[in-house]
C-alpha cells in the first residue's frame, strides 16, 4: 500500500484515494512533430526498476495532480512535489541520492 | 417554482448511530485564488463566515465555508438563498478570476449523530479518523466505500456528510448497512 502526501492539501492519502498518472515530466509532441518524437511521446516509457518519477491525482480528495518519486522495486517513497515543477526540486533530488547513491539522476 | 426535494426525502435510520437525510441544502462552489482578499471579503459579506484554514470548515448556523482544495471553497446556506448568494458573489468578485456555481441540486447531505460516528465512517474510508487526526471542524474529502464524499464533525458526536446526489442512494444504503452493524471499536 502506497501512502503519498499530497503537496496541495497536506493529507497523507493512501493509494485508494489516488489515481496513478504514469511517468512524469514528459515533453508533449503534438501536430507537426516527427513520427519518431510523436511515437516516443505516446508510447515509449522508461519503466525502470528503481527510482521512478510519477504523476498522481488526489482524486478522492482535493482533486489536484502532483508528482511523486518512488522506488518501483521496494515502493519506498522519496518525496512528493507540486505539478507546477518542470523538474524535481533540489530537496527531492537530495533525498533520492541519500537513499540511492547509484541513481543516474534526472535526465530531460 | 418546482418543489425541491432532497435525495431521500428526509428519511432517517437508527442503528449504532442515527443517520438522517438532512434535506435540501444550499451549496455553492466558489473557485479562485483564496489568497485574494476580495474573495475573503465576498465570502464574509455573503455567508457571514471567515475564510477557513486549509482543510477546515467555518460555520455559523446553516451558513458555512469549507476548504475543498487550494483554490476551491464549498459555501453552504439555506436552500432558498443559494440563487441570490450566487448573484451577490458574482457582483462582489467582478473583475477577479473566479467561478461560482449553485450546486445545491447536485449534492446530497446526511447528518450522522452518535458516539460511534467516527467508527462508522472509518469502516468505509481510508482516512485516519482517530480523534487526534480528525478534529472537530476539519473537512475531510475522501471516499466512502467506492465513492467520493466529504465529511466534517460539527461536534464530538455529530458529523455532516456531503456527496453527489446521484450517489445519494448508494451512500444512504451503505450507511444503513454499516450503522446497522456492531461498533468495530477502532478508536
Amino acid at each position: 500500500m502506497l501512502i503519498l502526501r499530497c503537496p496541495y492539501c497536506g493529507i497523507c492519502a493512501d493509494e485508494t484515494e489516488l489515481t496513478p498518472g504514469g511517468e512524469a515530466h514528459l515533453t508533449r509532441f503534438g501536430p507537426g512533430s516527427t513520427d519518431e518524437d510523436f511515437e516516443a511521446y505516446l508510447f515509449l516509457r522508461q519503466n525502470p526498476k528503481g527510482v521512478h518519477i510519477e504523476r498522481w491525482c488526489h482524486t478522492c480528495g482535493c482533486g489536484k495532480w502532483f508528482h511523486a518519486v518512488r522506488c518501483t522495486a521496494t515502493l519506498e517513497i522519496f518525496g512528493t512535489y507540486s505539478a507546477q515543477n518542470l523538474r524535481p526540486p533540489p530537496d527531492i533530488i537530495e533525498a533520492i541520492k541519500i537513499r540511492r547513491p547509484d541513481w543516474g539522476g534526472f535526465h530531460k | 417554482m418546482s418543489n425541491a426535494v432532497s435525495v431521500l426525502g428526509g428519511a432517517g435510520f437508527s442503528g449504532i448511530i442515527r443517520v438522517v437525510d438532512a434535506g435540501v441544502t444550499g451549496m455553492i462552489t466558489l473557485r479562485g485564488d483564496l489568497a485574494c482578499p476580495k474573495i475573503a471579503g465576498a465570502v464574509k459579506a455573503t455567508v457571514g463566515v471567515n475564510l477557513p484554514q486549509a482543510r477546515n470548515i467555518t460555520q455559523n448556523g446553516h451558513n458555512g465555508a469549507g476548504w475543498m482544495s487550494s483554490d476551491e471553497l464549498l459555501l453552504t446556506c439555506p436552500y432558498e438563498e443559494a440563487c441570490t448568494k450566487v448573484e451577490k458573489l458574482e457582483e462582489a468578485l467582478k473583475g477577479e478570476y473566479f467561478l461560482v456555481a449553485d450546486v445545491s441540486d447536485a449534492r446530497a447531505r446526511f447528518t450522522l449523530t452518535g458516539a460511534a460516528v467516527r467508527e462508522v465512517l472509518a469502516k468505509g474510508s481510508p482516512a485516519d479518523l482517530s480523534p487526534g487526526a480528525w478534529p472537530v471542524g476539519e473537512l475531510r474529502r475522501t471516499r466512502l466505500g467506492q465513492v467520493a464524499v466529504a465529511f466534517w464533525l460539527r461536534d464530538d458526536i455529530t458529523a455532516e456528510l456531503v456527496c453527489f446526489r446521484s450517489l445519494g442512494k448508494f451512500v444512504w444504503d451503505w450507511l444503513n448497512v454499516t450503522a446497522g452493524d456492531d461498533v468495530p471499536g477502532y478508536f
